[in-house]
């Protein structure tokens, strides 16, 4: 079968940007440009991501970023959802129709609402909506099923943010470097209970560019391309009461690719995880459906260090969503880290073990409505 | 010469839309206002799923067959939302909670409410895992979710 590679990512700054969303997008795709030694011309056709209108405020959001990925007289589209949009960018390539695709996702954080003000608009406007429903009500009750039904202890939530963020300390493309105790994210306001403040993530400034390009052209652009072997991904149902929000799709979507990766072991298959973490425990319960310990084991998984940064798999040593949100990007700030970890070019947040095969996942919607999961190989 | 100045504007967008029910949805909020809770049962694998749907999104066939189920159910999960945020449609603090009523098959979100919600850990004194609700109903019914006012513990 035709492969397809990432050749280069580039991203923005983690820092909240003064620049309107148009120019932060062009800077970018720009210097993913200029990276591969590729011109505006060069590129096969593009695929931006992340069009919401709720958080930029842009209804037809997309025909306002155009003109910063260099769509002018290409052949484009958009996925909604950004590890959509990257498999999408690796169908045009496969379909050999185009040597090169950028794929994007720009979302500026800092000008929209507070996420919660954003998310009941998921809802239904009949049945959630009128109940004061949005992401965090759904997660909050999600975690205390979980927390019940396996014993996972608060505790053990609240360790993946001090994880999560003392590995951010090290990410320069990450929002927020502080380091936070156990004590700091125990003692954080209660605002959706069992849920904690810290236990939130934030909501960030985030430009993410990656080029896809087939097997021939990636060899000459790079000398580090990165494969994709293995793409799943499932859907659940709308209405969160018809859910077992315990055992949604992630297994579904994480076997599809495991399959077609040709991965039986996991947790010994895959050398670095970017898993899309928006609350904390949810690392923990994403983690266990990964299939990266057994059902119910994940507070076991973080109390034994595996998934530190210098554990035996390590996951989001980028810091992860918990440190950085960019909300409709992070899917794909989630490929990207794990391209940089297979090209040994993620800097001081490199893990210390060879890195063979890594693991990127995206959710979204109410509690994991839609999971995907992105296996590439070096 | 040009001055390397940032600036932002305030913008906001308000925009009406006219959000049609479809026949399932009015005619359960027509059984609320009987003070009827009404769910669907699909044909096919018998779910009753509260609120009803037009169709098993499971089994993909319409569901047509309408079945009361009770008013009383059970809590499979529940939150306590302390957090204001811009547009919030329920006053601070409230607990939002999945209950599946007795003979449905399904969850239905709604609010646990009835006593006093001041302090967190009064209220998981009261709202339980597995503990039982009522449905309390509003005394105008104005043919929306709100009809059933809220749900509260049973004693």
């Amino acid at each position: 079968m035709q492969r397809v590679a990432i050749t280069h990512v580039a991203q923005s700054p983690g820092v909240e940007s003064k620049e309107n969303l148009h120019d932060f997008t062009y800077q970018v795709n720009r210097e993913v440009l200029d990276k591969a030694g590729l011109k505006r011309a060069d590129v096969g056709c593009i695929i931006s991501s992340s069009a919401d209108i709720f958080h930029s405020g842009l209804s037809c959001a997309n025909a306002f970023d155009w003109d910063g990925i260099g769509a002018f007289m290409k052949e484009g589209s958009r996925a909604e959802e950004s590890a959509m949009s990257f498999i999408y960018a690796c169908f045009r390539v496969l379909s050999g129709h185009f040597d090169t695709v950028l794929v994007t996702a720009a979302i500026k954080g800092s000008e929209n609402p507070d996420n919660d003000a954003i998310t009941p608009f998921y809802g239904d406007p009949f049945y959630l909506r009128p109940v004061g429903m949005n992401e965090s009500v759904v997660a909050a009750m999600q975690m205390r099923q979980y927390m019940d039904r396996y014993g996972i202890t608060e505790e053990q939530c609240a360790k993946v943010v001090v994880k999560n963020r003392g590995n951010a300390l090290f990410n320069p493309y990450t929002h927020i470097r502080k380091r936070v105790s156990l004590e700091d994210v125990m003692s954080s306001d209660r605002i959706y209970d069992p849920l904690k403040a810290l236990e939130c993530a934030p909501k960030s400034d985030g430009v993410v560019s990656v080029l896809i390009a087939s097997e021939d052209k990636a060899k000459k652009l790079t000398d580090k391309p990165v494969w994709l072997s293995g793409y799943g991904c499932s859907l659940d149902h709308f209405i969160p009461g018809d859910r077992n929000l315990l055992d949604g799709q992630l297994q579904a979507a994480a076997g599809r690719a495991y399959e077609m990766a040709g991965i039986s072991d996991p947790r010994k298959a895959i050398d670095v995880a970017e898993v899309c973490e928006p609350y904390a425990f949810q690392e923990l319960l994403w983690c266990e459906q990964l299939g990266f310990c057994k059902e119910g084991e994940g507070g076991k998984l973080i109390d034994s260090g595996i998934t530190q940064m210098d554990g035996s798999l390590p996951v989001n040593p980028s810091g992860g969503v918990l440190a950085m949100n960019p909300y409709t990007s992070r899917g794909l700030y989630r490929i990207a880290e794990a391209a940089l970890q297979l090209k040994g070019q993620a800097g001081e947040h490199q893990v210390g073990k060879k890195v063979k095969t890594a693991l990127a996942h995206s959710t979204h919607g109410f509690g994991g409505q839609c999971h995907s999961v992105v296996i590439l190989s070096a | 010469m040009a001055k390397e100045e940032y600036r932002i504007i305030e913008a906001e967008a308000v925009v009406p839309y006219e959000l049609a029910l479809g026949g399932t949805v009015s005619n359960f909020f027509d059984y609320l206002k009987e003070e009827k809770i009404m769910g669907k049962r699909c044909r096919k694998c018998s779910r009753v799923l509260v609120p009803p749907r037009s169709f098993c999104p499971r089994c993909f066939e319409e569901m047509d067959e309408w079945v009361e189920v009770g008013q009383e159910g059970v809590v499979e999960t529940w939150v306590y939302i302390n957090m204001p945020f811009y547009g919030q449609v329920i006053k601070v603090p409230y607990v939002s909670a999945q209950i599946r009523l007795d003979g449905s098959d399904s969850g239905l979100t709604h609010l646990i409410a009835g006593f006093d919600l001041t302090n967190v850990n009064k209220v998981r004194e009261i709202v339980k895992l597995g503990g039982r609700v009522k449905a309390v109903w509003s005394k105008e019914k104005k043919g929306n979710i709100l009809d059933i006012a809220y749900f509260e513990p049973v004693k």
